[in-house]
């Protein structure tokens, strides 16, 4: 056997250590009674460890369900998808990720602090450990002194820090999240916006974000994944070189405004499809 | 003097007025003579003129606190002991005419006026809101009972037909030992243990229903159709099916819960968001423990609905049983049988005591339903 055919035979391996996510070729059909509605069509897409990328784009783009593929929430229906080198499927059940949903779906009867320590608990984790890394997750968010309370005795943010609190507590190296600031309001959605920064600075995670706001798009970002509708597919990913440390002040900058306008370009050119 | 006149009071002063002026009774037909006058009761004479002081005194100044409300209720607390009185001790009993009608009616507009006051006392103090509460549902009960007192001794309403509450309190005092047996047998036998049988296999197939799609598809609509079979058809089979004993009680009560436990719980484990569904298949839950964290406590508000309906649908269940077959002890035996004696008054005993066991097993649910699902929006405001 020559060397060749040993290399052909070896399953198909992530082309380095740092792809964290890997999608080639990939669409999803939906069959609905009123035919096929592709949502996501041809998407090709690598994210490298450290990443932070955004997803932007008009409803019905397929942003969220490509999220969700990578969750393995939704199955593709064609081509290839490799989290941290193995199947979503897979991925999912090592615990690969974290994922903070559009609301914050806390559970109602449970604390603050228990509804942190839940993945934990469904990991089988030890009490004193569970209560340890709430304690640290929670104030990663700024959430600390709120354990003992309940979901409805906290706003809005706070509930949906908590949720963020909660995919954070068992420390997965990829965060997927959802719009998560979507139902906030411009203060506030700022504010968690530089929160988040931080922690993907101090944490070094890898953060999948779908978003439909370009300045927060443009402000979160490392990279830019500009998707339009019908079917769903990805027409410009852009890269970003701000500085990890920046602040909201980076938003008047020309580069930022450079940038902006680069996203935009790519949104008209994508629905001016639907004409 | 403020502009608006108090109409309640002014109805309950002009009526206690009247009352003053009218015939207190009818004529006795033996004797040709009326029973009794205003002029020889005292007791009765102060209380009808002092509704008319008070009435008279707070239609012009309004009824503005709730120490005017209570001295309000004191007042016909006076008057309905005088009336009473004036029933059994002075033979108004069968006798009572317009006159102590009109004072009845005076009482009336005015313990109605005091209680309004009552009931909408709201303050921020916990202790004396309670209080309040807890007053106005109570002195609506005790004035129920006053009414249907009065009512049934004024006009000697024939004991068979109704007897008066009072005759009803006395014979379930003196009749505590028989009670006793009866509650045991239906309540604390045939009752609890059907009621648990009836909710538990209810909520176990519930799970199993929602496991397996065929069971769900197929035993769903025939338990609907059970569920609406008469009870009083089942009963009697049910006691040639397990014997005269409470078994065959608590095998008509397990017919009667175990469906709305079913069909409560089916829907209730439907009752978590897609969200949290898929918030749990994140974490790679599993089924049990997804049941166990997320489905079955999104479902308990359901579960307690189906509790609660069927903590009164037990009780009924086990009397209705027991008049098709019993050993000579419960509640629906002795109802039965007494009612055949003509002793109405201990079928009302009874009767009372199936309210007050009924009510009592409510409560507890509904309290343990407070304690457990504290998170529900439903009772959530209390705890701000």
């Amino acid at each position: 056997m020559t060397l060749q055919a040993v290399v052909n035979n070896v399953a198909p391996m992530p082309a380095s250590k740092d792809v964290v996510v890997d999608i080639q070729k990939m669409s999803l059909t939906f069959q609905t009674a009123d035919g096929p509605v592709y949502a996501l069509s041809d998407v090709d897409l690598t994210i490298n460890r450290g990443d932070f990328v955004s997803f932007i784009g008009p409803s019905g783009c397929g942003k969220t369900t490509l999220l969700r593929v990578i969750a393995d929430l939704e199955r593709a229906t064609a081509g290839d998808i490799l989290i941290n080198g193995v199947s979503p499927r897979q991925a999912r059940e090592d615990r690969a990720y974290g994922y903070v949903f559009q609301a914050p779906a806390l559970l109602p009867w449970r604390s603050i602090e228990r509804n942190v320590t839940l993945p934990l608990e469904i990991m089988e984790i030890s009490k004193e450990e569970r209560v340890k890394r709430a304690h640290d997750a929670l104030k990663l968010v700024e959430l600390n002194g709120f354990e003992k309370k309940f979901p409805w005795q906290l706003s809005g943010g706070m509930q949906q820090r908590a949720s963020i609190a909660r995919a954070l507590s068992f420390d997965a190296d990829l965060l997927l999240m959802d719009e998560p600031f979507g139902a906030l309001d411009e203060i506030v959605r700022d504010h968690l916006n530089e929160q988040l920064l931080k922690l993907w600075a101090r944490t070094n995670k890898t953060v999948a974000f779908v978003t439909h706001s370009i300045p927060e798009a443009v402000f979160l970002s490392s990279k830019i994944v500009v998707m339009s509708p019908r079917p769903g597919r990805i027409i410009d990913v852009i890269e970003t070189d701000f500085a990890k440390d920046r602040t909201l002040d980076i938003r008047e900058t020309p580069e930022f405004l450079e940038v902006a306008h680069r996203v935009r370009e790519g949104l008209r050119a994508g629905h001016s499809y639907d004409d | 003097m403020s502009g608006k006149l108090d109409k309640f009071c002014l109805v309950g002063a002009v009526f206690a007025l009247l009352s003053l002026v009218f015939p207190l009774s009818g004529v006795d037909p033996e004797t040709g003579k009326n029973v009794a006058f205003v002029s020889d009761l005292p007791g009765l004479a102060s209380a009808m003129v002092a509704c008319v002081v008070i009435g008279v005194f707070f239609t012009w100044s309004g009824v503005t606190s709730v120490l005017r409300g209570s001295i309000i209720l004191l007042v016909v607390i006076y008057g309905a002991w005088q009336a009473i009185a004036t029933l059994y001790d002075h033979g108004l009993a069968g006798y009572a005419s317009y006159g102590f009608w009109m004072f009845i009616a005076s009482l009336w507009a005015l313990v109605w006026r005091g209680i309004d006051v009552i009931a909408n006392y709201r303050t921020l103090d916990q202790g004396k809101q309670q209080t309040a509460n807890i007053i106005v549902p109570l002195a609506f009960g005790i004035w129920l009972l006053f009414l249907w007192e009065v009512i049934t001794a004024g006009f000697g309403v024939p004991q068979v037909l109704l007897p008066a509450p009072s005759m009803i309190g006395v014979r379930f005092v003196n009749s505590t030992g028989i009670l006793w047996d009866d509650f045991r047998q239906t309540f604390l036998k045939a009752v609890l243990a059907g009621y648990v049988l009836g909710c538990g296999s209810g909520l176990l197939v519930a799970i199993a229903v929602d496991r397996v799609p065929f069971l769900k598809r197929g035993l769903l609509p025939l338990g609907n159709m059970v569920s609406a079979l008469p009870i009083i058809g089942v009963a009697p089979i049910m006691v040639m099916w397990f014997g005269f004993d409470w078994q065959s009680k608590a095998a008509v009560i397990v017919i009667m819960t175990f469906f709305p436990m079913l069909v409560n719980t089916v829907s209730g484990l439907n009752a978590a968001g897609r969200l949290e569904r898929d918030l749990m298949a994140t974490y790679a839950s599993g089924y049990w423990s997804t049941l166990f964290r997320l489905r079955l406590p999104a479902a308990l508000p359901f579960i307690f609905n189906a509790l609660k309906i069927n903590s009164t649908l037990a009780l009924i269940g086990a009397i209705v049983a027991e008049f098709f077959g019993t050993p000579i002890v419960g509640m629906g035996f002795r109802i039965s049988t007494e009612v055949g004696r003509m002793n109405v008054d201990m079928v009302w005993a009874e009767i009372a005591l199936a309210a007050l066991a009924g009510t009592a097993f409510y409560g507890a649910v509904a309290l343990a339903e407070r304690k457990v699902t504290s998170w529900h929006p439903s009772f959530r405001v209390r705890r701000h």
